[in-house]
């Protein structure tokens, strides 16, 4: 044992390399697996706490103390809340009694009236609780004496709703699903990062095998079985898997901490669902973290102990290239990556998520496989003089060496334009969309008919107010948002329609039905509600949604109006001034806030893109510090020729860029696929809505220079080294035995 | 053709300073051959590696086709491939260039490339059906044939042979050797071979025996 480990030793930058590796795997594997549990227990204790969230709720326009009581005496299975803003938290006041409860926190504020809440709030009553963020619980009699006696809404606990209430069905289920498939999302990039990680942990392994292949071929000839000899090289490897699992973890935990406020972001704006913003360390993340770590280095080592495993005693001694292959095998792992590719392009067929995420594995790892055939088939092209042409027949021999490193960065590189290529396109589409949807000036909510009654006389014909009324029903068995819509120029104007019949306004003002784009709809399908006349694009909505005439629903909805979207010249203050429990937002600040919680949306996307793309460059590092050690042979004949070290450093540099700007080019095509997948396929599938694809050329010129940094920056320490190697060193090739 | 005048040279070893090569002269004019012998450590290879401006010397000068042997590494690296033709005793071809592209490199390098001088060496060497193969298809007396071929491409005025055949069995050796005897004489080069081998040594014009550093 002593004499492997005395290898690291002398090889500390190699044992560096190992562990990094392998900490920066476990890092971004963790780091992902703990902000996904972190936010699934927020799930879960919302979920056991706000039993009201989960149930149907029934509402009208006023409901009183006595309203409850009759239908309660009536035999009607109803539980009343008051809820509304207080101190910036929503302020929710249950009747413990007849809510049913799978949370924790009841019986206190049963017998004195405490507010439970999420956040500090400078009130006596008030005791921090164990609560989703922004939430505050207390007993019904505390939330009346703060909003008044009307209740907000009954909750349905069992059995049918009584008549003369609408009923809004709780999106949970939605919730969850959605939620769920942004944790996919995140998983898969987890995945990545690891994949990527193991390719250095496979790298160094590799190094280290083929330097003591001599030693171990002198303890198999001493006698030492090779059954023992794998056994101590794997005890070796669980040291650095433990060591660098510990790290891993560590690690882990601080990439997790600084990601989850914008992950909770996130959540909050594309989904509604909260998260809170810390992490809390939780045991199980050690263990699994180690255990993956063991079981990546497992499998990154796996190749070096099976050839240690098979080693005869009398072995060669010479070194070979340690991952050599042959160009037939290039070429079969090539046909694996057009046969991925196949199923990938059938798996198009198949309908759900799951099918559109083996989509996206399949496009990857089948384009990470024909890699080094693509980039030996684009190299026979390349030629010229006699260094030209010995260049590009050393960089095809170098292939099989590098091939794991450069299927990294191409990984990493695809990863980066498809995401942001989505991401861009969200954020082209979105923000038009925004202003087509935002098209007046102000919107303006008051708190009761009354105070909305009183706005719009006060307004006059200072503006022109278009009421916007929006409930929840069912529609052919599923939960939808049915909002009622004025026939204004303003909306035929502006209003993202996507498909539309001919004199789609006059139809809907004749009793047809608009829907969005997650209604799966088409114009002249006909709907329990009416004849879809159009489609319209719907954001960031993850709900069903159907517009019908503002006639036909307040017909079927009686509720009070209380938003409207106004086309004036007023400025908000004065309407603020007039009217101070009326809440005012003008276009801008509604839409910037939308962009805020846009960005740091996919703030998460960008941090993960660049934590992959600087493994990838970690991984070339540690395959051109394994190779290095392995050219010299190769590059003395060449020297000895009549080239300088130092221009065969500088050949030695531009290879590794021409290499990385030769998988930047690949990985274009691929990284608009993946692109394109996730808007036309996952997107849809998770969401409902389809976007339309943009690109951005400027952002793949900024990956190009990237990917030539990192390359430069991981090919700096060879090449610097064998810019000064002695010729003493080279002289060594021609004197030696090889 | 070459000149080497007081040639020193020593190496540090973990045990102090290693004296190779004690103030070693020696001349070879145009198209003469000469054997360097000597015991094993008697510093053959050094001597060689000094005139083909492979290394530097501590002390003394070399010459080669009437100019002085450059000081810096980019000097004795165009001396290299314009006018020295190198053959080792384990070939050293270039493993990711067919035969052809072998045995036109250094030529091409120099400008020195002549496509008819290449197809007429490659039919003398016998390599003629060989040059779209690479050398791990090549034996080792193919592969010397191709590493001779390339060492006399661009028509240098020196070469400089470190055990050709010592890789080789005796009667593939004979071969090679009298192959390469006869290209050097029709390209009118001077050679400088190392060998340990008094027979090889003895089908040259002149013979030299280094000892401890000094020639004998």
């Amino acid at each position: 044992m002593n004499a492997l480990l005395s290898h690291w030793r002398r090889h500390p930058v190699q044992a560096l390399m190992l562990v990094l590796g392998l900490a920066l795997a476990t890092a971004l594997w963790t780091g992902v697996q703990a902000i996904n549990a972190e936010a699934r227990a927020s799930y879960d204790r919302a979920a056991s706490t706000l039993a009201q969230d989960r149930l149907p709720r029934l509402v009208a326009p006023r409901i009183t103390l006595a309203d409850y009581v009759a239908l309660r005496r009536a035999g009607w299975q109803v539980s009343p809340v008051i809820e509304g803003d207080w101190q910036s938290l929503r302020l929710v006041g249950i009747e413990p009694l007849t809510m049913p409860s799978e949370g924790e926190g009841s019986p206190d504020f049963l017998t004195d009236g405490v507010i439970l809440s999420s956040e500090p709030v400078d009130d006596p009553r008030v005791r921090a609780a164990d609560l989703p963020p922004g939430l505050a619980l207390t007993d019904i009699g505390v939330a009346a004496g703060i909003f008044g006696q009307d209740i907000s809404y009954l909750v349905l606990v069992s059995g049918a709703a009584p008549p003369g209430y609408s009923v809004i069905r709780p999106t949970g289920a939605d919730l969850s699903q959605l939620t769920e498939s942004f944790h996919l999302n995140l998983t898969a990039f987890g995945w990545l990062a690891f994949g990527v990680g193991l390719f250095i942990v496979h790298s160094a392994v590799g190094l280290a095998f083929e330097q003591r292949r001599a030693m171990f071929r002198t303890l198999r000839a001493l006698g030492v079985s090779a059954r023992r000899l794998a056994a101590m090289l794997l005890a070796e490897l669980l040291i650095f898997a433990l060591v660098a699992g510990a790290a891993g973890v560590g690690l882990g935990w601080l990439i997790a901490a600084a990601l989850l406020p914008d992950v909770a972001a996130t959540l909050r704006g594309l989904y509604g669902a909260d998260v809170g913003g810390t992490l809390n360390l939780r045991a199980e993340w050690w263990l699994v973290g180690l255990a993956i770590a063991v079981l990546g280095t497992l499998v990154a080592a796996g190749q070096s102990v099976w050839r240690l495993w098979r080693m005869p005693p009398l072995a060669p001694a010479q070194p070979r290239a340690w991952a050599r292959e042959s160009a037939r095998a290039m070429r079969m792992q090539a046909l694996a990556g057009f046969g991925l590719w196949l199923a990938a392009a059938l798996l198009l067929l198949v309908p759900g998520l799951w099918a559109g995420f083996g989509v996206l594995a399949g496009l990857l790892l089948g384009g990470a496989l024909i890699l080094p055939f693509a980039l030996a088939l684009v190299m026979r092209h390349f030629g010229g003089g006699a260094v030209a042409q010995w260049f590009w027949a050393d960089t095809r021999q170098q292939l099989p060496g590098l091939s794991l490193a450069l299927m990294a960065l191409l990984l990493a590189l695809a990863a980066n334009i498809g995401v942001g290529t989505m991401v861009g396109s969200f954020r082209t589409t979105f923000t038009a969309w925004l202003d087509q949807r935002l098209a007046a000036d102000l919107y303006v909510e008051a708190a009761d008919a009354e105070t909305s009654a009183r706005l719009l006389d006060w307004l006059g014909d200072r503006a022109t107010a278009l009421p916007m009324i929006q409930t929840e029903d069912t529609l052919d068995g599923r939960p939808v948002e049915v909002v009622g819509m004025v026939d204004a120029a303003l909306f035929r104007r502006a209003w993202p329609l996507l498909q539309a019949v001919p004199d789609a306004w006059d139809r809907l003002a004749a009793g047809e039905v608009f829907v969005n784009e997650q209604m799966g709809l088409s114009p002249g399908d006909v709907t329990g509600m009416g004849t879809v006349a159009g489609v319209y694009a719907d954001y960031g909505n993850p709900m069903p949604q159907v517009i019908l005439s503002m006639d036909r629903h307040r017909a079927a909805y009686p509720l009070p109006i209380l938003r409207h979207a106004l086309i004036t010249d007023l400025p908000a203050s004065a309407i603020r001034e007039a009217f101070p429990t009326v809440a005012v937002q003008n276009q801008a600040a509604i839409r910037e806030a939308s962009v805020q919680v846009f960005e740091r949306t996919f703030a998460v996307t960008g941090a993960l893109n660049v934590l992959t793309l600087g493994v990838a460059a970690l991984a070339i590092f540690a395959s051109l510090l394994t190779l290095s050690a392995l050219r010299l042979p190769q590059l003395a004949p060449v020297w000895a020729a009549g080239m300088t070290r130092g221009r065969l450093a500088g050949l030695e540099f531009l290879r590794t860029l021409a290499l990385a700007a030769l998988v930047w080019v690949l990985a274009l095509p691929m990284g608009l696929a993946l692109a394109w997948v996730l808007l036309a396929v996952v997107n849809v599938e998770a969401f409902g809505w389809r976007l339309p694809m943009r690109l951005f050329p400027g952002d793949w010129l900024r990956l190009g220079g990237l990917s030539l940094i990192a390359a430069a920056l991981a090919a700096a320490l060879p090449v610097r080294r064998l810019a000064r190697v002695r010729p003493a060193e080279l002289l060594k090739v021609f004197a030696h035995e090889r | 053709m070459l000149t080497l005048t007081d040639i020193r040279k020593s190496y540090d070893t973990s045990e102090g300073s290693v004296t190779v090569l004690d103030g070693v002269s020696l001349s070879l004019p145009p198209g003469g051959t000469v054997a360097l012998t000597g015991e094993s450590g008697s510093g053959k290879s050094t001597l060689l590696h000094l005139a083909a401006g492979l290394d530097a010397p501590d002390g003394g000068s070399v010459e080669v086709a009437g100019q002085p042997m450059g000081r810096t590494d980019a000097e004795r690296a165009r001396m290299r491939r314009e006018t020295v033709g190198l053959v080792f005793q384990q070939f050293n071809l270039i493993p990711s260039l067919d035969v052809a592209a072998n045995m036109a490199f250094q030529a091409r390098l120099a400008g020195r490339f002549d496509p008819a001088w290449q197809a007429e060496l490659a039919g003398a060497l016998g390599l003629s059906a060989l040059l779209h193969r690479y050398p791990e298809q090549l034996s080792g007396g193919q592969q010397q044939r191709v590493a001779i071929g390339r060492a006399l491409a661009g028509r240098p005025a020196l070469i400089l042979a470190d055990e050709p055949t010592g890789n080789l069995d005796e009667a593939t050796g004979d071969q090679v050797m009298a192959l390469m005897l006869r290209l050097v004489a029709d390209t009118g080069a001077a050679l400088l071979m190392v060998t340990h081998s008094p027979r090889l040594a003895a089908m040259l014009d002149r013979h030299a025996h280094l000892r401890a550093g000094r020639l004998a």
